[in-house]
């Protein structure tokens, strides 16, 4: 109980640091949302529009930065995150809730798959470590030095242009109306086929390797010659004793590079134009709008943090020792 | 940073090294000699360990494309063949004598482009490296050595910048600024990348701590910062080097998705300058495959060499991961299946 406490307050803490991140990062630094955005309609507004512009966005009263701060934690809890820029005046937690279900689906689902498939391997090469199994070892680690995106194109250019097996974009039937019918969630599933694909391509890598140390770690314990001096069958062995053990750091590496792999899923989206936050912030990054940015930011950070107390549910749930009273 | 950095804690106490490698009588008399030696790294027998690390195949392989390209990054204006920015009638042309990588949609040569992109790449990985492992090395120690609420306060600061996401932050640090140039780019790459090397730095200084020679430093009346920079420092050198190689990885991805996106300025060419150029140009759908895959192939070359010298470095350090990998073959030839969890004992010389 401690333990979960403790995880918490931490991740308590986090989101305040996340949200005041937010919140200084753009008033430290140079430049201006309005001026940014004279620049890029280049003279298609009027210079006196400047100053009516500034009273649109709300940036023209002169408060003090605590009261700014203040403003925006009661905006916050109101779920305002501001006004789009680009699709003005449609508030950005719109935007955003209409992006964040996809994404979830997508990285959600394709993340899961990567961790299961990539610890089973792990267990696997693991334990049979020296044999012909170690050769996937230098093959995951191509996989996990390329960038995801660039796996990205390259499936692209050989499921969706060559072979035509897939669509090379978007995340379901434009002729489809968005309902629960069998048809539509084919063709979203049919749509994210790829995308996931990669995902799961780019990021097996890293939890094969991880568990495979582990393994590699654990299996000279103690504890796993005794368990095999018993007599106990292998396999008993290799699942009660050695993956029981070893997959305790996977869990909690799991929590730690979920941030990692969240940031690398979310260029793949931008590849393949998937409506989600991912291709929500490459939009707003490349129209220079800024509430949307910091929308994007908030909503992914916070969506990982929820991520990572699932994941440490899963860890209590394993190691019995973070549930010991002291 | 999972997927690079595997070193597991704790794992220097000498007596699993001694169980745990290979039984040929030259392992076990160099992990005698690294139990003798443990306290004090730096004097004699330091020339085998060196040798050691040299000797092994990954990291050699891996230190030899780092200098291929670190070479090319230095020379790169002046070999390539032409002006990366030269428009050409040559348009979309596919790899020929002329054009040994083909070219783009306005007829510059795309070799051209990945020759001098180098440097841009190599340059941003390096200075993202060195100012995310000093900054590393600062918080980690400090807070591994001091101990109580300063620990428990850069922990807590470096755990928060782990579980924030990376790449989404530098993205909206990048976008605001006025001009994100490759300077600013491994800035920013250093100033929020620093966590995962103060983590693992930290809870090895915690268990360098409390070690004899540690504490008889301290029984002898030496300095604090002393006790950290000769005691403790030297013994974290390969978990440093490992932390740095892991950051200089992150940073050349972060760098070339940065200008994949269109975030750095485009006439500043790296390897992701290419990439943006091919993908904003159809280079997918018009089948212009030199376009897009040579510039990622050089991303997973110095990925890998990266990944390599990794590799290395944990074998270094812990000689689990190394003692069967080392034998495989040889035990193999002689019909041993390997099982984890026995060292394999041959009884040579019988008939």
């Amino acid at each position: 109980m401690t333990f979960l406490l403790r995880r918490i307050a931490f991740y308590a803490l986090t989101a305040w640091a996340a949200i005041t991140l937010n919140f200084i990062v753009p008033r430290l630094l140079p430049g201006d949302p309005v001026t940014a955005l004279m620049g890029r309609m280049q003279g298609r507004i009027d210079s006196n529009a400047e100053q009516s512009l500034r009273v649109l966005f709300g940036l023209d009263q002169d408060l003090s930065l605590w009261q700014q701060y203040t403003a925006y934690w009661a905006m916050l809890f109101r779920g305002d995150l501001g006004l789009s820029f680009t699709h003005f005046p449609t508030p950005v937690a719109d935007i955003v809730g209409q992006a964040l279900p996809w994404t979830v689906g997508l990285v959600g689902v394709a993340t899961i798959i990567a961790f299961v498939l990539g610890t089973l391997v792990g267990i696997a090469i693991g334990w049979r470590r020296g044999t012909w199994a170690d050769g996937i070892l230098p093959v995951s680690t191509f996989f996990s030095a390329v960038p995801y995106f660039w796996v990205g194109l390259i499936t692209i250019t050989v499921f969706a242009v060559n072979l035509r097996w897939f669509p090379s974009n978007g995340s379901y039937d434009r002729g489809l109306v968005p309902a629960f019918t069998g048809e539509f969630v084919g063709s979203v599933i049919y749509y994210g086929f790829l995308p996931a694909l990669t995902v799961v391509l780019s990021s097996v890598a890293g939890w094969i390797l991880g568990m495979r140390n582990m393994m590699v770690t654990v299996s000279s314990e103690d504890y796993v010659t005794v368990a095999h001096a018993k007599g106990l069958p292998g396999h008993q062995v290799v699942l009660g004793y050695a993956a029981r053990n070893a997959i305790l750091p996977q869990v909690s590496s799991f929590a730690l590079s979920l941030g990692f792999v969240v940031g690398g899923t979310l260029i793949m989206e931008m590849v393949f134009s998937y409506q989600g936050i991912g291709y929500t912030l490459y939009q707003a990054v490349s129209t220079h709008d800024y509430p949307l940015m910091q929308g994007c930011f908030l909503v992914i950070t916070l969506s990982v943090l929820v991520a990572n107390i699932i994941a440490d549910f899963a860890y209590v749930a394993l190691d019995p020792r973070t549930r010991k009273e002291d | 940073m999972a997927t690079t950095t595997t070193l597991s804690t704790g794992e220097v106490t000498p007596p699993p090294e001694v169980r745990a490698a290979a039984l040929t009588p030259r392992s076990v008399l160099a992990s005698l000699r690294r139990f003798a030696r443990t306290p004090r790294v730096g004097q004699r027998q330091r020339k085998p360990q060196r040798l050691l690390f040299l000797r092994n195949t990954k990291a050699l392989t891996g230190l030899g494309i780092l200098v291929f390209f670190a070479l090319l990054a230095v020379v790169g204006p002046w070999v390539a063949p032409y002006d990366p920015n030269q428009v050409s009638p040559d348009l979309l042309q596919a790899p020929s004598l002329a054009h040994w990588l083909g070219t783009d949609h306005t007829g510059r040569d795309i070799m051209s482009q990945i020759i001098v992109g180098t440097r841009g790449v190599m340059i941003v990985g390096l200075v993202a490296g060195v100012s995310a492992t000093v900054v590393g090395v600062l918080v980690g120690v400090t807070a591994g050595f001091v101990g109580g609420v300063g620990d428990e306060t850069l922990s807590a600061l470096s755990n928060v910048f782990l579980v924030i996401p990376q790449l989404p932050l530098i993205i909206i640090i990048a976008a605001q600024l006025p001009s994100a140039g490759g300077m600013t780019v491994a800035l920013v790459i250093g100033a929020t990348g620093w966590a995962w090397g103060a983590r693992v730095l930290r809870a090895q200084t915690l268990s360098l701590r409390k070690r004899d020679f540690v504490e008889a430093a301290r029984a002898n009346g030496e300095r604090t910062w002393r006790l950290v920079l000769a005691e403790v420092l030297p013994n974290l050198s390969a978990v440093i080097a490992s932390g740095f190689v892991g950051t200089v990885t992150f940073a050349v991805l972060s760098q070339v998705t940065l200008s994949f996106i269109g975030i750095t300025p485009v006439s500043e060419w790296n390897w992701g300058t290419i990439l943006f150029w091919a993908q904003n140009n159809m280079a997918l759908q018009r089948g212009a495959w030199w376009w897009f895959v040579p510039a990622g192939a050089c991303i997973a070359l110095l990925g890998m060499a990266l990944a390599l010298v990794n590799f290395g470095i944990d074998e270094f350090v812990n000689p689990r991961l190394r003692s069967t990998g080392l034998h495989a073959r040889s035990l193999r030839r002689r019909g041993i299946r390997p099982r984890v969890g026995f060292t394999p004992v041959a009884r040579e010389g019988r008939p």
